[in-house]
């Protein structure tokens, strides 16, 4: 995986995403280690994302890298009209390796093209962002033990959010029963769906968050995002359609685990938080192992 | 085969060259921009809302000294997915085909996605062809998007 760049979860086979996932669990008992002290990481943020940003540059650190960059398009040349490819060609210069975040779908794909050191992909628009992927898939597999054989329920909007479907796809490698919560009007797409039947997997559709409860082993809950709708009589209708309330949990599984992406709204009321039910604040400090395994990886030295 | 060679000569005959024939009659226009021959030295002829008796109303494109590797010529099938390819030497058809359609689109069509990087930069289109339940549909190599045969628009 070395030089290799990550713009889709889909760039690592299975094998190299466990490979990740390993690494990452290193990390997690052992998260300072210099050995990156000789290496330039840049962090190119075209849209401003604080917690992606932080968890990259915290990573990097960890590792003993020197992070450059910039975490808004209005403080780099972009403001001045420069194209993307020669921020990129001129930012590679001075680099080992580009973390970037951009509003564009597909901005991610062409860096990497033009790009003479890797990219790895943190957002590009409403298409891809893996390393979400792959923490998610790290929290699933430390907290159940597998990532085989399990029963995940997706809550929320499952028509437009991007960590949804990157994730469902990952999952389907691993035989994974998928129970899909959303309003009518938010169901997941078809192009999705047609992952989960294409390895004869099962899906189940429902309005009810009630109903996933007794049957989960992850509830995956999700915000529904104002700048998605183009109609906001729409959003007003669904904005709060589902609520996690701790007692709502007193039927659930005991190994259940409740993620999100962050950050939250109303979706998780905040007396959950305090149930040991909850991971989303571990699951978060997670993307920290991950990313660290990712520039490590993708560096050569490891 | 001998009246059917008169037949499609009729026009006017070249000499040495290609013959596109049974072109949907409204994008011969289109044909003809995708295979560069609105920039060709050669002499080009065509017709457009001619009979036939296939296809009702059809358009046909005759090209001197001009012959196409398969690769260049399938671009036309995204506009023409029933032209045929007739190859004319010594004013006699040398070989007939069907175009087919690609794998790979690259440079002709636009993304849909209005919030592509294609379309915000001067980033060449790409796309893999999906021949999915006998529906032509283009995914776009930068933005996973998929542009369907309704949204396709000719750069
Ligand atoms: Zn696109």
């Amino acid at each position: 995986m070395k030089n290799k760049s990550l713009v889709s979860i889909n760039d690592f086979t299975k094998e190299q995403q466990l490979r990740i996932l390993d690494i990452s669990e290193e990390f997690e008992k052992n998260p300072t280690q210099r050995i990156l002290e000789d290496f330039v990481v840049a962090t190119l943020f075209f849209e401003p994302s604080t917690r992606t940003r932080l968890s990259f540059e915290s990573a990097a650190s960890r590792l003993g890298a020197r992070v450059i960059g910039f975490s808004s398009a209005s403080s780099s040349s972009v403001s001045k009209g420069e194209s993307l490819k020669d921020t990129i060609l001129t930012v590679s210069n001075y680099s080992d390796i580009i973390v970037m975040r951009h509003p564009k779908d597909g901005s991610a794909r062409y860096a990497s093209e033009v790009s003479p050191v890797p990219v790895i992909n943190a957002g590009d628009g409403a298409n891809q962002h893996p390393t979400q992927t792959l923490l998610d898939m790290y929290s699933i597999r430390k907290t159940q033990g597998t990532l085989d054989n399990l029963n995940i329920a997706f809550i929320g909007d499952l028509k437009y959010g991007r960590t949804v479907h990157s994730l469902t796809i990952a999952l389907t490698q691993f035989n994974t029963t998928f129970h899909l919560v959303s309003p009518p009007e938010l169901k997941l797409p078809s192009y999705v769906k047609r992952h989960i039947k294409d390895r004869n997997l099962a899906y189940h559709q429902y309005t009810d968050l009630m109903e996933v409860i007794p049957v989960a082993d992850i509830i995956y809950m999700t915000r529904i995002q104002r700048e998605r709708f183009s109609d906001p009589m729409e959003y007003e209708k669904v904005k709060n359609i589902y609520n996690l309330e701790n007692a709502m949990l007193a039927g659930s599984k005991d190994n259940v685990r409740i993620l999100h992406p962050l950050p939250r709204v109303n979706e998780i009321s905040l007396d959950v938080d305090s149930n040991p039910k909850a991971y989303y604040f571990q699951q978060a400090l997670n993307g920290v192992f991950v990313r660290q395994a990712l520039l490590a990886t993708i560096l050569g030295v490891k | 085969m001998e009246n059917e060679q008169r037949k499609e000569l009729k026009v006017t005959a070249i000499a040495s060259g290609t013959v596109i024939d049974h072109i949907p009659a409204q994008n011969v226009f289109q044909v003809i921009k995708i295979l560069g021959l609105d920039r060709s030295k050669e002499m080009v002829l065509f017709g457009t809302y001619l009979d036939s008796r296939k296809y009702g109303k059809k358009g046909i494109i005759k090209v001197s000294n001009t012959f196409f590797e398969s690769d260049e010529i399938n671009k036309i099938a995204l506009v023409a997915p029933s032209a045929t390819l007739i190859v004319i030497k010594d004013y006699k058809v040398a070989s007939k085909s069907k175009v087919e359609i690609p794998d790979i689109v690259n440079n002709i069509v636009k993304c849909f996605n209005p919030n592509c990087i294609t379309n915000a930069e001067s980033v060449p289109t790409k796309f893999d062809v999906i021949k999915d339940e006998e529906i032509l549909k283009l995914r776009c190599h930068y933005c996973e998007k998929t542009t369907t045969k309704d949204d396709m628009v000719f750069i």
